[in-house]
């Protein structure tokens, strides 16, 4: 029954990435690529990976699309037709899938229990996680104290990305000056003439704020962690944003206060593994941050999951600023 | 009790996924847009409520059960408000319903 919902849900995902490479409209591109990550954390969660599902689906299907349509706010709705060599381009895709499905027929078949994935670190993972660490969700321990230092290299990603989307979009935060008249018009930007929509969303946005805290401290035990979490937390932001208008959401969380949380989450999670060097363990080895080594593990792990929801929030916050605030200038 | 429990969930699924259906081939059979949000939206919500009704009642008196009611609650409210704004966002784009005689925007005329 799963290998059926499988099939079907691969399926659609491959008439949906056909659906993408046709269109020539952007906005239809972008709606299809939101569907398209939905459908893959479907999938992601028919595997049983809920922490990868919820973090496709909040960035994926949630906050990418937002990105891409401010982006789009900013440039046409049409592909420009380009006249180049499409034989070239379509013999280099037929190539690259042969050799791809060709690779397929060596991988292990699908649950396979003696796939080399399962016989290397994972029973060990299982293993050592109860006795420990001692939380539920192995994913988090792995994620955040086995692989600590994978997970400081990617939120260290984060944050570079985030660095280079505001120098690209010149890292000043956006202009107060102008004439009574364009502040006028910017408090108006948003959707504040439409009722149901800002009602709505006011009543959601607490709501919304309280499930990404949920998911950020509710990590060690069920899906969730600071990605997933600060993915949320942007979204509620955003979405008071599109109701109230741009400025007013930089009203209430100003550009200097997100550039901030983006240092800060990366500098929370070095800072971790610092204290952890200074207490006399290796770097990220959590287990010296309290007098019992299984509770300095779980106080590292809230510490770095903190670090990762801030910069996170930071970093999706001010990109979405960075689109928003450009039509402005 | 369990049995009847069973054939209760069953049908609230059966029914949600023949609401959801009919929204289906509403999207894609009906002539404009306005109608298709029409067909689209009322079936949706509706197949949403008896769908998660259904696995409510599979799920029985638990934590899950909480979750899916907050989930459905999160629906409802979501859900139509979406589609008013996909249908507010289509007439302020210029999209005019078909035999509308006296639009929003000019009631003088």
């Amino acid at each position: 029954m799963i290998v059926l919902f499988g099939v079907f849900l691969l399926s659609l995902m491959v008439i949906t990435a056909l659906a993408i490479v046709r269109t020539q409209h952007l906005f239809v591109a972008v709606i299809l690529t939101g569907i398209f990550s939905l459908l893959m954390a479907a999938n992601f969660f028919l595997l049983d990976a809920a922490d990868v599902a919820l973090t496709e689906a909040a960035i994926g299907a949630g906050i990418s699309t937002v990105l891409f349509l401010s982006a789009l706010a900013l440039t046409g709705e049409h592909e420009s037709v380009r006249s180049s060599n499409r034989i070239l381009a379509l013999s280099v895709v037929a190539v690259t899938t042969l050799i791809v499905i060709y690779a397929t027929f060596d991988k292990p078949r699908f649950g396979d229990p003696l796939a080399p994935v399962h016989q290397h670190v994972s029973p060990w993972y299982l293993e050592t996680t109860p006795e420990a660490i001692d939380i539920p969700n192995v994913v988090t321990a792995v994620l955040a104290s086995f692989r600590g230092y994978d997970t400081l290299g990617e939120v260290f990603v984060v944050f570079t990305a985030g660095i280079g989307v505001l120098f690209l979009f010149g890292a000043r935060p956006p202009r107060n000056s102008g004439s009574p008249g364009t502040r006028a018009a910017e408090q108006g930007l948003g959707l504040r003439h439409y009722l149901i929509p800002r009602v709505v969303g006011r009543l959601l946005i607490p709501f919304i704020l309280l499930f990404g805290f949920y998911v950020q401290f509710h990590g060690d035990y069920g899906p969730g962690g600071g990605f997933q979490a600060g993915a949320i937390i942007a979204a509620a932001v955003i979405l008071y944003a599109l109701l109230e208008g741009e400025a007013q959401a930089l009203r209430v969380i100003p550009h200097k206060l997100l550039i901030g949380l983006m240092a800060g989450g990366a500098l929370l999670y070095g800072g971790v593994g610092v204290a952890s060097l200074l207490l006399g363990g290796n770097f990220l080895d959590y287990s010296v941050l309290a007098a019992d080594p299984v509770a300095g593990q779980h106080r590292g792990i809230l510490l770095i999951e903190a670090g990762v929801g801030i910069t996170v929030t930071g970093v999706l916050l001010s990109v979405f600023h960075a689109f928003a605030g450009r039509r402005r200038r | 009790m369990a049995l009847f429990l069973d054939i209760a969930s069953w049908a609230l699924l059966s029914i949600g996924g023949v609401f959801v259906f009919i929204g289906g081939v509403g999207a894609l059979r009906m002539p404009n847009l306005y109608t298709r949000i029409h067909a689209a939206s009322l079936t949706d919500t509706m197949g949403a409520v008896l769908i998660i009704a259904g696995v409510i009642l599979q799920a029985g008196a638990s934590l899950a059960a909480i979750k899916l009611a907050a989930i459905l609650l999160f629906l409802l409210l979501t859900s139509p408000t979406a589609s008013n704004a996909l249908a507010s966002a289509a007439l302020l784009a210029g999209l005019r319903p078909d035999g509308a005689v006296t639009s929003l925007e000019e009631p003088q005329e």
